[in-house]
């Protein structure tokens, strides 16, 4: 993996990352015809993975973080950029899902998007795509703001490009939601300024520990972590702070919710990590809080209420919009139980799930394309049509259903592990049973679309163009093949738990 | 412990069955759906006992291929049945059930030789799918009953996937090996495995949904599902003497709703139920005898009940017709149909010179050198009970009886060339069981053609074929089974049987009553407040979208306080 030389752009590579996108996005504005904007963005999205990767071989040889200042400004100064393997680990998730579905972007986007406004997308693709990144990358609680501000004005603008008139309610919506969520959590980080007087994540996990020793400092300090837990659950879609998903998710153009769906959460989730263990978790001891215990309620309530809704959904846009929250709720358990098994387990589930609904988005676009509907109705009998699209639909579903041999059977083992080492048999049983409402709904939309007669609009529907089905495939193939060569997740995944473990008191 | 590079038997059936689609050419699909069981089939037989191949996963060292005499009995008769099924259904012109049905039988091959829990379980869950394609794959008819079926092994697979992660959990080790009911985790695996083999209370999966696969498809279904869960029992539960009721059990519900079904293959179907009742039985009482009688009764009941569903196909395959009232007089245009679905009711039914004979005495000879008294009583009956529904009813109402009327002509040859080979099995074995017995796991000083044995056997057979033909007019008349049962048991079962029959039926045709209304009652409650106007499926008001942010804020401040 290492075997790639960057010659004296090496030592580089973390600013790289964000800035190669950030200019990309720049430039592509520049470009009218959506096919040029559509080529540079395609260029600049293959190029990050090869970076991220490049990284995470540094991390995984070295075994120590790589340590960027930006300006030579070392860190309480300046702003840092930090790669452990945790930060390494989700830049390929995001960089790969962003680059693979690209080849998938062009006729999707041309058959939803006025010409125009294509160029317009693509910029603010990079631009979501850059903020994405920089929150992973960056090691600065305000410099995560604002990656995390650019990223979310860039997906409001993705959203809103929806055809269908509510993508403009919807965007809305999320603007205002994502706006209270940056709020809260700036006015948590604000405070741990107060206290500390330091931005930089680890300097503020050194100083908090003396800090609150200081009765006064610590209902601060306490504060703090309750703005910056709801404020980061909010970008990431916790129950009962979801509602904003399913419509943005189901209203906007269909390679941005693949997108979205495989990279947005997953950052936040990133963030929620690195503030609770390698922060709040150094400093104080985070199960004598009511967190964890909060944690788990909100996540189980997930993943059961939000799969119920999924089963009576009749848009299957919002259908899976509905499940990646309660998959939320699998990922956001795994932390809450914070033992080492169930840490990998969530981990592994950030990659494992953006694969399989990064599939699942991604079929359901070609169906768009086809047909312009995703509604069960018009979608009913289209398998027969489509085979190939919802071939790899319903391997991504299996996935999905955490069913053996597939990647999803691996997240859930390790969490199903994990709840058994935190001695509770009763969470095993939940993961479970959630799993099998997932086989209902996963089930419903099979019977939909391979049993069912034809519908008017799937009886004159062709099979996708090989532009889709090449990167579609590969996402199914991807599942089925982390399902038995655990290296790149659980490994990676195990390591990185065991360094945010470690850390904790 | 050698790990010599060898290819696993059950990857050469799954990948068979997965390239199956590429091959366009019929005489090439021809080649592949023979050539692969046998291969397969060559290097179980050839591979030496131990552990031939190691995998990583999970943390764990898995044991992907390993053999041994148990692992090595199932595994060959999974290869000769696949080989059998594929060159009977080389007409079949579904695709996707031929893979199925390929992949399926090399999961089941894979549970065989699978050396560790989370190999076994793998295979557990692909066998599971591709059994459900099999069903499916026969069209409108089957979906329904596919998607009951999937829902029942979904739920046995989560049963034996939590059972399993708890026993790693527990114990540390994925080794499978023969385990008592002494922890929860086991008790979950144990009821996973009951799941797949048929036991109460959901034996009724089986007659439930096998028949609805086409007439190729139920031949397959037949071999694997129960038989791959007779043999996790085997080797996790020898000897677990809650086996020996369920066993029991399942004997006479086969029987009982045998009896009274129309359906010829139904009938086959609720066969399958009985007879591995027997073997359930024999692992149940545990000695080195009974798990041998098990092991083998496993291996012919996989021929002949092949054999038996063959010939059903075959009729169905030539007619279109199903049920026994509008069969009748097939003699005269399928003479060799009929002659092979004979011999596999001669079988089924223990008939001397036959498989059945020389497996199902050992089980019934193992109850009474244990003096187990009742055990043996109700084997004994119910062996009659067997001949009465599979080895006579079975032929007569399909190739006897009254003349419906249907000319149709043998099938092709390739369905009778796979007859011929099992009936071979049934009639070989029965004739020169030696192969057979040097295969089981424990020595065999077992002697099947003792006059007692023979005798035993043949009075039971004789009467019971005489009680089926004197009172053959009120059984078809009625189709009440009072009249059967009060001749296997004598008045005092006479009531108990009426009873029982009232008593079951009332309670599923209650209990299915109560599920029904149940489940609709949930899906209206979670409808109304999951579906696309309920507090949970319809969009919020940004309102109050803030506002419930705001009270987990308040409540997530305010308990760190506390």
């Amino acid at each position: 993996m290492s075997s790639l030389s960057w010659g004296t752009a090496e030592p580089h590579l973390p600013i790289l990352l964000v800035v190669v996108p950030l200019f990309g996005a720049l430039l592509v504005t520049f470009l009218r015809r959506g096919i040029l904007a559509w080529a540079l963005t395609l260029a600049v999205t293959f190029v990050l993975p090869l970076i991220a990767i490049s990284l995470l071989a540094k991390v995984l040889q070295t075994g120590q973080p790589i340590i960027y200042e930006i300006g030579n400004w070392p860190a309480p100064i300046g702003i840092v950029y930090k790669v452990d393997q945790l930060a390494a680990y989700v830049l390929c998730v995001i960089s790969m899902i962003g680059a693979v579905i690209m080849p998938f972007a062009r006729r999707s986007i041309a058959a939803e998007i006025q010409e125009p406004a294509q160029s317009w997308y693509y910029a603010m693709y990079l631009l979501c795509l850059t903020g994405l990144l920089g929150i992973v990358i960056t090691g600065d609680a305000f410099n995560a703001f604002v990656f995390l501000e650019i990223s979310s004005l860039a997906t409001y603008v993705l959203i809103a490009l929806g055809r269908h008139r509510r993508a403009l309610l919807s965007a809305y919506q999320y603007l205002i939601m994502g706006t209270i969520g940056a709020t809260l959590y700036i006015i948590g980080v604000g405070l741990l300024y107060v206290v500390t007087g330091t931005l930089n994540f680890d300097d503020i996990a050194t100083r908090l520990g003396p800090a609150i020793a200081d009765p006064g400092y610590r209902n601060a300090v306490l504060t703090a972590l309750g703005f910056i837990f709801v404020g980061v659950s909010l970008k990431l879609a916790l129950f009962p702070m979801h509602v904003w998903l399913p419509n943005a998710y189901a209203y906007a153009p269909s390679v941005a919710t693949a997108f979205l769906a495989g990279t947005a959460t997953k950052a936040a989730i990133y963030l929620f990590i690195r503030v609770i263990f390698s922060v709040f978790g150094i400093a104080l001891a985070i199960d004598s809080l009511p967190i964890p215990l909060v944690l788990i309620i909100l996540s189980i309530a997930a993943m059961f209420l939000a799969s119920f809704s999924a089963v009576f959904e009749e848009n299957a846009k919002r259908m899976l919009a509905y499940s990646s929250i309660a998959q939320v709720g699998y990922i956001m358990l795994g932390i809450a139980l914070a033992n080492e098994a169930s840490l990998t387990g969530s981990l592994a589930h950030i990659a494992n799930h953006a694969v399989m609904k990064t599939a699942l988005f991604l079929a359901l676009g070609a169906v768009f394309y086809r047909i312009g509907s995703v509604m069960y109705d018009d979608m009913a009998g289209i398998g027969r049509k489509m085979p190939l699209t919802m071939g790899a639909f319903a391997v991504a579903g299996i996935g999905l259903m955490g069913t053996p041999g597939t990647a999803g059977f691996i997240s859930k083992w390790y969490l199903g592990i994990g709840a058994i080492d935190a001695g509770h048999y009763s969470i095993v049983f939940m993961i479970v049973a959630s799993s099998l409402i997932s086989v209902i709904y996963i089930g419903r939309i099979t019977e939909v679309v391979w049993f069912r007669a034809p519908s008017e609009s799937a009886k004159t529907a062709k099979e996708a163009p090989l532009s889709m089905l090449i990167p579609l495939w590969l996402l199914a193939g991807a599942t089925v093949y982390l399902g038995f060569d655990t290296q790149a997740t659980v490994d990676v995944s195990a390591k990185a738990a065991e360094v945010l473990l470690g850390g904790i008191r | 412990m050698t790990t010599s590079l060898i290819i696993p038997p059950a990857l050469i059936l799954i990948c068979a069955g997965l390239t199956l689609p590429l091959f366009a050419l019929v005489r090439l699909r021809w080649l592949v759906l023979l050539a692969s069981p046998l291969a397969a089939l060559w290097i179980v037989l050839t591979l030496p006992d131990g552990i031939h191949l190691n995998g990583s996963f999970l943390g764990q060292t898995l044991v992907l291929v390993k053999i041994d005499a148990l692992a090595r009995v199932f595994a060959s008769v999974f290869a000769i049945m696949a080989f059998a099924g594929g060159l009977f259904a080389l007409n079949q012109k579904s695709t996707l059930e031929l893979s199925a049905a390929f992949v399926y039988a090399g999961s089941a091959i894979g549970v065989a030789m699978a050396g560790d829990l989370i190999t076994m379980f793998i295979y557990w869950e692909i066998m599971a799918i591709g059994s459900t394609l099999v069903i499916l794959s026969s069209g409108r008819r089957g979906q329904g009953a596919g998607l009951r079926y999937a829902a029942i092994h979904m739920l046995g697979g989560v049963l034996l996937m939590a059972g399993v992660a708890g026993e790693i959990a527990a114990t540390g080790s994925v080794a499978f090996t023969a385990m008592d009911l002494s922890t929860i985790p086991r008790m979950l695996i144990f009821a996973g495995f009951l799941v797949n083999v048929g036991a109460p209370p959901l034996s009724a999966w089986l007659a439930d949904a096998y028949p609805e696969a086409s007439w190729s498809g139920m031949v397959f279904l037949s071999a694997f599902t129960t038989k791959t869960a007779v043999y996790v029992l085997l080797r996790g539960f020898p000897g677990t003497e809650i086996l020996i009721p369920i066993g029991l059990f399942m004997v006479f519900y086969g029987i009982i709703f045998a009896i009274l079904e129309n359906d010829m293959r139904r009938i086959l179907a609720y066969s399958i139920v009985n007879q591995v009742g027997f073997m359930v039985t024999g692992i149940g009482i545990g000695t080195e005898m009974a798990l041998n009688g098990a092991a083998a009764h496993a291996f012919t009941h996989i021929i002949y009940k092949a054999l038996l569903l063959m010939s059903a196909g075959s009729v169905l395959y030539m007619t279109g017709k199903r049920k026994c009232t509008d069969l009748g007089g097939l003699f005269r245009t399928m003479p060799l149909t009929c002659a092979f679905g004979i011999v596999g009711a001669l079988a089924i039914s223990s008939f001397p010179a036959t498989s059945g004979f020389i497996s199902k005495s050992m089980i019934s000879d193992a109850a009474g050198s244990e003096h187990l008294v009742i055990v043996w009583f109700a084997l004994a009956a119910a062996s009659a009970g067997v001949f009465l529904h599979a080895g006579i009813k079975f032929p007569w109402f399909v190739f006897f009886q009254k003349d419906s009327g249907l000319r149709p002509p043998e099938p092709p040859w390739n369905m009778l060339a796979s007859m011929a080979l099992m009936a071979f099995f049934c009639i070989g074995l029965g004739l020169y069981p030696k192969p057979l017995y040097d295969m089981l796991p424990y020595p065999v000083d077992f002697v099947p053609y003792t006059g007692a044995h023979v005798v035993y056997q043949l009075q039971l057979l004789l009467f019971s074929g005489l009680a089926f033909f004197l009172m053959l007019g009120l059984l078809k008349r009625t189709m009440t089974i009072t009249l059967d049962v009060d001749w296997l048991w004598r008045r005092p079962g006479h009531a108990l049987a009426s009873f029982l029959d009232r008593f079951g039926v009332y309670t599923w045709e209650w209990f299915a009553d109560a599920v029904v209304r149940g489940a609709t009652g949930v899906r209206k409650a979670l409808y109304q407040h999951h579906g696309p106007k309920g507090l949970f499926g319809r969009t919020w008001p940004t309102g109050t979208m803030a506002f419930w942010t705001t009270v987990t804020l308040g409540a997530v401040v305010i308990l760190s306080y506390l």
